[in-house]
């Protein structure tokens, strides 16, 4: 239960009416930063990220890899329970190991912020492409074209899309775990953004500056790319950011049930997935990927919401 | 000299601004109406008058602040606690409101929706009692075949209809003034007509205080017995409507005058009115 | 009405052949072997060969489609002559792991899941609309804050984190739980509640959290409206302003996200039920993920798409009767 499709029709019940040339502009980007709550938020996303980026160097500096067992710093007589309190942290292990295995846990953090965000990223990119331009066509051609992509929205959005995601990510053959979560993700991700496009999409091309654009001779791709699409940007900026926690989620909870990232690659979902069996053990185990996977996805959430508020001509409630 | 049905001396409504400031949208407002009388105010969007006809519901927005007297039959009401305000809204007093469709719950029936007025202020009536006095109330504004439609929704009226219905609401208590912000708005040329029909026929009847907010002057002057019209919140004429048409000593009424098309106008052209409200907040603006 | 719902079935049987369709595509036709897939992890030649045989796998993909919606309504049996298993209607498949149909297995673990998901609602629902009004009705107090911020940390935190937290503070270091066990409310109602109360609290917190964000939005909007205002100048008292003439219209979207949200539980119910252990549905599915046990992992996705395409004929039905402006009318 990672998809919430309910808290993006709260978004799209509100979303703003596109204003002509209402440009997002710098007034609103300095409100934003001075806003504590989305600062706060920014700042954990950039950390996450540059941590994504520099992960060999940060772990050069910390000393182990994400795949290098420690035999020493676990208890082979316990069945492999960290050595020392707090999961074996201490300036060997500086988030402690796991147990079992020694694997060095700030390693496995590291590298697992690439995989989570590699494929969110990818996942929101891929989706944004497809929401916009099935989107577009649909609200700007109307009639067949709109029946089509809208039913196949409909089709989409019907169903329980965690357990058809488990269902082709179980039966399809264990291949590029990564690239087909993307795949899988998108395809069931792109009709709640394409829907809110569809529909701003059909009362801007209704506006005065797109009918003078069409006096004026502008050809069909002109118009919704030079006089729609820039109309459609706080909407669009909105709306990806507040999927993106949604994908990360799936991620880690398609992990967690094991048809996402495969062992050994570290993601954080398989991490908690495999920390089930020692929570009341080692608790840190759990809590510490639990805790960067909660910060992350909430800090997205956050960003969004206040990216809404400010984004809104209207003011949005 | 007897007690004004309506009194309203100073009245003085702000709004706080962003900046921790104030903006006053109505200012040292003054006005009287007998009892049985009746009075229009008259303005552009903007000039306060709706806010002066929420101040006497007791119904402002939150955050608004309010100065002066407003008594009813001799009674300061203004300020006073909701509890009580609630005694005497929709039972002395009773609103109608510019847009019948929005102003009507979708989600009742229209039948229901009568009961309930005149049920909040007779607690021991019973529901068929209420329900008599419903479709009464729809009958004495002519809606055709009342006891059947008291049973239908909103959206199954006509836009007309819709406004004789809110107009049953505030007549199933019987209160003493009926206040209408720009009733006919919304409406249909012909449907104004009949609505503003409907509105002297009351009166008529039963003797009901009227006060009757519009934009248009040509309303007022079938309508009402004495003309307030107002611009930026502040009275700038306050005049028995007869003396008002024939003798407007305002240059900004004499404007408002101008703008009211005329079958005898020999110029073919609509004019309008260039002196605009100044910057302050609009109706509706928070 | 009868006209209605005829086609409003129509309708459904067709998104239900398309998912049919759907799944065998995915289960069948994309799978490079699917006899090897379905045998699952411990598996041996003769099984696969047995697997092979019973299921057509030979047939051309047309008469495999037909044969497995045949199943669906008439039942089937897979293979002929020793080794042939019999699927009574609906064959939802059969499993090889553990021989036995899929129907069987889901009925068999349905009660549990039907509890879990039933306590769940009746929590997330009244969790969701109190908190939505407190914040609505007590806008910018702390009350207000307080609750937006539960809610904003119910969306973000990911339900089988929650569900380890809870386990570990309540039960390993407070005690104040036992562990969930599997007991029935007829056994031991005491600890049939103990056992449940943390998987319906993980499964709600997410959508209390939707909720509570939807319904203050809902009842700050209905405020606003112009028949508020006509209420209150009826001169009612502000209970009943806000019960009649807010709430109704402000929760009746909530009531219809309701019907889809319960109707598409079994996706939360995988995860909280893993989690606690609890041998429902989920579980099961959730373990036949682990075992790869693909026509569990059909069988389900199956149910569980039925369970929402007949979901969202009830919710437009109830939603006929919340709101009187809408009418059934053939599309």
């Amino acid at each position: 239960m990672t998809v919430l499709p309910t808290e993006l029709e709260v978004v799209e019940k509100s979303a703003p009416p596109a204003t002509a040339g209402g440009a997002p502009g710098g007034r609103s980007l300095r409100a934003l930063v001075r806003d504590p709550g989305a600062a706060l938020a920014g700042g954990y996303i950039l950390l996450i990220v540059l941590m994504a980026l520099f992960a060999p160097l940060i772990v050069r500096l910390s000393g182990w890899g994400p795949y290098e067992f420690d035999q020493q710093a676990i208890d082979p007589d316990l069945a492999g329970v960290p050595l020392g309190g707090w999961g074996g942290a201490g300036a060997d292990h500086w988030f402690g190991v796991e147990p079992g295995s020694g694997r060095d846990i700030f390693a496995r953090i590291v590298y697992g912020a690439r995989v989570s965000m590699l494929i969110a990223l990818s996942a929101t990119a891929l989706t944004t492409l497809l929401g916009v331009v099935l989107g577009m066509l649909a609200g700007y051609f109307g009639g067949r074209v709109d029946w089509v992509i809208s039913r196949v929205m409909d089709f989409l959005m019907a169903f329980p899309a965690l357990i058809f995601m488990i269902a082709i990510l179980s039966a399809l053959p264990a291949g590029n775990r990564s690239v087909m979560l993307v795949v899988v993700i998108s395809l069931f991700g792109w009709p709640y953004l394409a829907r809110v496009v569809r529909g701003q999409t059909m009362s801007l091309a209704q506006r005065e500056f797109v009918e003078a654009a069409r006096a004026s001779g502008a050809g069909s791709a002109t118009i919704v790319f030079r006089e729609i699409l820039p109309n459609l940007r706080s909407t669009i900026i909105v709306l990806t950011t507040l999927a993106v926690p949604g994908y990360i989620g799936t991620e880690a909870g398609l992990s967690f049930l094991g048809v996402g990232v495969v062992p050994p690659t570290p993601s954080w979902g398989q991490m908690i997935a495999s920390s089930v069996n020692w929570y009341s053990v080692v608790p840190s185990y759990f809590a510490i990927p639990g805790a960067f996977l909660f910060l992350l996805v909430l800090s997205f959430t956050v960003l969004g919401d206040r990216l809404r508020a400010f984004l809104d001509p209207g003011g949005l409630r | 000299m007897t007690t004004p049905l309506l009194e309203v001396q100073d009245l003085t409504i702000a709004f706080p601004t962003p900046g921790g400031g104030s903006a006053e949208v109505v200012s040292e407002l003054g006005f009287a109406l007998p009892p049985g009388g009746s009075l229009g105010i008259v303005g552009e969007s903007g000039s306060g008058k709706s806010m002066t006809s929420l101040a006497v519901m007791g119904l402002l927005p939150k955050g608004a602040r309010l100065a002066g007297r407003i008594r009813l039959a001799g009674e300061d009401i203004a300020g006073l606690p909701d509890r009580r305000m609630r005694a005497i809204r929709g039972d002395r007093i009773a609103m109608v409101f510019q847009d019948p469709l929005s102003s009507l719950n979708p989600y009742y029936a229209v039948g229901f929706q009568i009961e309930e007025a005149y049920r909040a202020h007779r607690p021991r009536a019973t529901r068929r009692e209420a329900r008599r006095v419903a479709v009464e109330a729809m009958e004495r504004v002519h809606i055709p075949d009342a006891a059947r439609r008291a049973g239908h929704y909103p959206h199954q009226f006509s836009g007309g209809m819709r406004q004789r219905v809110m107009i049953a609401i505030a007549l199933s208590t019987e209160p003493d003034l009926l206040i209408a912000d720009e009733p006919t708005t919304a409406l249909d040329v012909t449907v104004q007509a009949q609505i503003l029909a409907l509105l002297r026929e009351i009166r008529r009847d039963t003797g009901t205080g009227l006060v009757l907010i519009t934009h248009d002057l040509a309303v007022v002057s079938e309508m009402v017995d004495d003309v307030v019209v107002m611009r930026a919140g502040r009275c700038v004429e306050h005049a028995p409507v007869a003396r008002l048409f024939s003798d407007p000593q305002h240059a900004y009424t004499r404007a408002l005058l101008d703008a009211v098309p005329r079958l005898d106008d020999e110029v073919g052209e609509l004019r309008t009115v260039r002196a605009a409200a100044p910057d302050t907040p609009r109706e509706g603006e928070r | 009405m009868a006209r209605y719902l005829l086609a409003r079935l129509s309708g459904v049987v067709l998104i239900l052949v398309l998912v049919c369709l759907f799944t065998f595509t995915v289960f069948f036709v994309l799978s490079p072997d699917p006899a090897v897939q379905i045998c699952g992890k411990n598996c041996n030649p003769e099984l696969i060969e047995r697997i092979r045989g019973n299921l057509g796998l030979d047939e051309p993909l047309f008469t495999q489609f037909t044969t497995f919606l045949g199943g669906l309504f008439a039942g089937r049996a897979y293979g002929t002559g020793e080794g042939a298993v019999e699927c009574a209607a609906p064959c939802l498949g059969y499993s090889f792991q553990s021989s036995q149909p899929v129907w069987e297995m889901i009925t068999e673990r349905l009660p549990v899941t039907v509890t879990v998901a039933v306590g769940a609602a009746v929590l997330w629902l009244l969790a969701g609309v109190v908190g939505g009004l407190v914040g609505a009705l007590r806008q910018g107090t702390w009350w207000d804050r307080g609750a937006m911020v539960i809610a904003l940390s119910g969306l973000s935190i990911p339900n089988y984190v929650f569900a380890l937290v809870l386990q570990y503070v309540l039960v390993v270091e407070l005690e104040w739980l036992p562990f969930p066990q599997a007991v029935t409310l007829a056994d031991d109602p005491a600890l049939w509640f103990q056992s449940y109360l943390m998987p319906w609290i993980v499964l709600a917190f997410a959508y209390a959290s939707v909720y509570a964000r939807l319904t203050r939005a809902n009842v700050i909007d209905t405020l606003e409206e112009n028949f508020v205002r006509t209420a209150r100048a009826k001169g009612l008292p502000r209970g009943q302003v806000i019960r009649r003439h807010a709430l109704r219209p402000a929760l009746t979207p909530v009531a219809t996200i309701f019907g889809m949200d319960f109707a598409g539980l079994l996706g939360g119910a995988l995860i909280t039920e893993k989690v606690f252990g609890i041998n429902g549905v989920g579980k099961m599915t959730a373990d036949a993920i682990g075992r790869n046990d693909q026509p569990v992992i059909m069988g389900v996705t199956l149910l569980a798409a039925a369970f929402v395409v007949v979901g969202n004929v009830v919710v437009d039905l109830v939603y006929t009767a919340l709101d009187p402006r809408v009418r059934l009318t053939v599309a």
